[in-house]
């Protein structure tokens, strides 16, 4: 990693991580007892084990090879190993606070492990901790790979990836001894937010300006999608992280957003977080890692059009629909709701084009579980999306809100969608990268895509039965016009649902273990095989396509 | 640059683009989409018309139907109201005895009463009524502050041990653990109240004991739960000679609750109730008690 920096990087690299050693200190003497200071521990200890593998390789010879002529992959293959470590050990948080729901005595005597601090670690773990590095890690070499081009800068892909991942860190430990400004996957507070705000700027540098040294004519689909990602996800978070710390000594902010508007730049936020982070980037993958393992060109470039400007239109006005009857005026609502049905066709567009891409390739679809992956992926992103658009629909949210069918809607999405095609890509990835042959293990790719399905549906399935019998329950009256049922009794009934949906976390949780495994056998044990041309920068490749 | 090409599965062409191995066909946009695509617009922009939908400066468009959430929801709870406001007023005013004696009524007290009791009452005293340790049991018609809707409301209303002025007040003193009493001294009295609810306890090796604790008893307890140890209800001690037990009736617990002392609480529910809903509880729980002797 380090000896392909040369000497005058490494210097750089030093000066910038002793920066946020610095900032720790400053973070541990304001804070002191108080949570600020404990970050402030963190901070230093992450920039230490950063400063101390630097250190260790400080004097190791310079790089002599022409680095120009080659992809930069050492980042994305630290990015995956990255992503799969907060996949386990997200998702095992995911197992954990399903299983205290049925089962509320599964909690040591002490805060941090009742669910209120443990459940933003499991959102957070496998949102930005999985999926972040996920689309960190397959957006660099897509970037590359796209454009011919190698990643424009040397310290900055590590500065994108491990400051991240500095984020993720101090916003898990944060929730555990109870750091949160309280706001729904925006739960870390003001320095973190304003590191991540530096990181993600950085991020968009390096995108930018790698495209812009890309050696093809036209920017491919995947690139606009992720651009899309590193873009709208910068404003949507320094928006509504607007906030004010109540003194330089301590963690706690106050948003400056009021009440409603409060609420309504939250769920702004939060759909576009979903339609940003959780679609736009994964869609990115999609468009690459599907048409590469199929072998198949993209069923229709016009169909890509529609659905990438429908999808980054039509999203950004679709948040009001999480506050469907409340203070929110209703006209506001009226605009959310509409904007979500009119979002179905490019969402379904995006779905049909994948899985159309699959003409001609079905034969490997049925043999070839990291095909499959990737194909079911884009069969729940159908199914996902139109329940999305159905939910967003006023009387139907009248059912379906403050339920647990939005819990299953959302698991339909994140493991369905989400996880099944970072799944599909990194199987399609890691061999490329590590340069080998094949996976370790096939055998174990399709054990963990057939749990990774039965996993998703009995969740999924279990959420569906449980939120629709509790929003029929709440509003159910008996004949002399009192309700039929007290709230203890709706919990009464949701207990076998929450039994199912901890085995169904459990199962996709397992799915995705034997994934590590198999990563890490294929790093370990599998052979080495030469590098194609094809595979290289068009500095020293043949020019593609004249 | 761009040469299209023919692929072989669709017929379709290319657009003539590449990246790293990537194409792309021309296929135009399916008819099907650009329908569905229309009626979904065409549906979004008819709510536009009908609903308030869109800001105009400080006000916006009202919609054709002049629909509005809020007075909407207030002509709901307006109707709502109106159409219980019989019952409402009768359970409001009339005396429990009237209600008690309407089965009519009953029917209306038994459902609301039933949910009431479970968002309010049941996650002490179990959604059963039937309580647990601690909790007391509120389907046994034995009651420590007195039964009846009118006593029964009173204690919701100002709670045990509560925070309201006027609560209910009760506290055993630790008699063990304070040092008022002798280890030896807890345990026999202990064993005399355990042999009033189990007379077959007062076996020949055991009625020395049960006679100290006896003396123990009239010197310490009588005070609260009476000379006879049936309780005294103004002062919510239990009545000790029946075989109901709100901590538990085995000699250990007794032991315990001698040596540790009891302080039960009950949170008071003035003002976190309407008097419809307390008097529908008191109803209810009184109700409980009598249907299930």
């Amino acid at each position: 990693m380090i000896a392909k920096l040369t000497s005058s990087e490494r210097q750089t690299a030093v000066v910038i991580v002793l920066l946020v050693a610095i900032a720790g200190i400053a973070m541990a003497a304001a804070g002191r007892n108080a949570p600020l200071g404990v970050h402030g521990l963190v901070v230093i200890l992450f920039a230490g084990a950063l400063l101390y593998s630097l250190l260790s390789a400080f004097y190791a010879p310079e790089p002599t090879e022409e680095r120009e002529e080659s992809y930069y992959d050492d980042p994305i293959k630290v990015g995956i190993v990255l992503a799969m470590a907060w996949a386990l050990f997200g998702m095992f948080m995911g197992v954990w606070i399903a299983a205290q729901l049925a089962w509320p005595n599964l909690v040591f005597d002490a805060a941090w492990s009742t669910f209120g601090r443990l459940r933003p670690t499991h959102t957070t773990g496998v949102i930005f901790g999985f999926g972040g590095n996920a689309l960190i890690a397959t957006s660099f070499h897509v970037v590359q790979r796209t454009s011919r081009a190698r990643l424009a800068g040397q310290i900055s892909p590590w500065f994108v990836l491990f400051g991240f991942n500095l984020f993720c860190v101090l916003a898990v430990s944060g929730y555990l001894i109870g750091i949160t400004q309280s706001k729904e996957y925006a739960e870390p507070e003001w320095y973190a937010d304003l590191w991540l705000v530096v990181v993600w700027v950085t991020y968009f540098l390096l995108y930018i300006r790698t495209l812009a040294r890309r050696k093809e004519p036209h920017i491919y689909v995947a690139n606009w999608y992720f651009m899309a990602f590193i873009l709208v996800v910068a404003i949507l978070h320094i928006v509504n992280n607007l906030a004010l710390p109540i003194s330089w000594g301590s963690a706690k902010s106050y948003t400056i957003w009021p009440g409603v508007q409060d609420a309504m730049v939250q769920w702004w936020y939060g759909h576009n977080a979903v339609a940003f982070f959780l679609t736009a980037g994964f869609l990115g993958m999609l468009y690459y890692y599907l048409p590469v393992r199929a072998g198949r060109p993209i069923f229709s470039y016009r169909l890509s059009i529609l659905s990438f400007w429908g999808i980054t239109f039509f999203y950004m006005w679709a948040g009001s629909h999480h506050l469907h009857y409340t203070a929110l005026p209703q006209w506001v609502q009226t605009l959310g709701m509409t904007f979500s049905v009119m979002l179905l066709v490019p969402s379904w567009a995006s779905a049909g084009n994948a899985l159309l891409t699959l003409n001609g390739a079905w034969h490997k679809v049925r043999d070839d579980a990291t095909l499959r992956f990737m194909m079911a992926a884009a069969v729940f992103y159908g199914i996902s999306t139109f329940e999305g658009s159905f939910l967003a629909i006023r009387p139907v949210n009248a059912l379906s809100h403050y339920t647990d069918w939005t819990v299953g809607h959302v698991h339909a999405g994140a493991l369905g969608w989400v996880a099944l095609i970072s799944f599909g890509s990194i199987y399609t990835l890691v061999p490329s990268l590590w340069k080998r042959e094949r996976m370790y293990s096939p055998a174990l790719i399709e054990w963990h895509f057939w749990l990774a399905i039965a996993g998703t549906l009995v969740y999924v399935f279990a959420m569906w039965n449980s939120g629709i019998l509790q929003g029929l329950m709440w509003r159910t009256y008996t004949e002399e016009g009192s309700l039929a049922y007290s709230f203890l009794d709706t919990l009464v009934a949701m207990y076998p649902y929450y039994i199912a949906r901890t085995l169904g976390g459990f199962l996709f949780f397992a799915g995705t273990a034997i994934g590590c495994y198999n990563i890490w056998m294929t790093i370990r044990l599998v052979p080495a095989t030469v590098v194609s041309e094809a595979d290289l920068p068009a500095t020293r490749a043949a020019p593609a396509g004249e | 640059m761009a040469i299209e090409e023919r692929d072989s599965v669709t017929g379709r062409e290319t657009t003539g683009h590449e990246w790293n191995g990537i194409k792309e066909l021309d296929t135009p946009i399916p008819r099907g989409v650009l329908m569905f695509l229309i009626v979904t617009h065409i549906w979004a922009i008819a709510w536009w018309f009908f609903v308030p939908a869109w800001p105009l400066g400080t006000t916006y468009t009202k919609g054709l139907l002049g629909v509005d959430q809020k007075t909407t929801v207030e002509a709901q709870i307006v109707a709502a109201r109106e159409e219980r406001a019989a019952i409402t007023r009768r359970l409001e005013s009339e005396p429990y005895d009237t209600i008690l004696a309407d089965e009519q009524l009953m029917t209306v007290v038994r459902g609301a009463g039933r949910q009431l009791f479970g968002d309010n009452c049941a996650a002490c005293h179990g959604t059963d009524g039937r309580g647990r340790a601690g909790y007391p049991d509120l389907t046994d018609d034995d009651w420590l502050w007195g039964g009846g809707p009118e006593l029964i409301e009173q204690t919701m209303r100002v709670g045990i041990n509560s925070r309201h002025s006027d609560s209910r007040i009760a506290m055993m003193p630790a008699f063990g653990r304070d040092g008022m009493l002798e280890r030896e001294q807890v345990r026999n009295v202990a064993t005399y109240v355990y042999s009033l609810s189990n007379p077959d306890y007062s076996t020949e090796q055991n009625v020395a004991t049960i006679e100290a604790g006896r003396e123990v008893f009239a010197a310490n307890c009588a005070s609260c739960h009476g000379d006879n140890a049936a309780g005294n209800r103004d002062m919510g001690a239990p009545n000790l000679t029946d075989d109901r037990w709100v901590y538990g009736g085995d000699l250990q617990t007794i032991i315990n609750s001698v040596h540790g002392g009891r302080e039960g609480h009950m949170p008071t529910w003035d003002e976190r109730l309407t008097t419809t809903d307390m008097r529908t509880l008191a109803l209810y729980v009184h109700d409980l008690g009598r249907r299930q002797p």
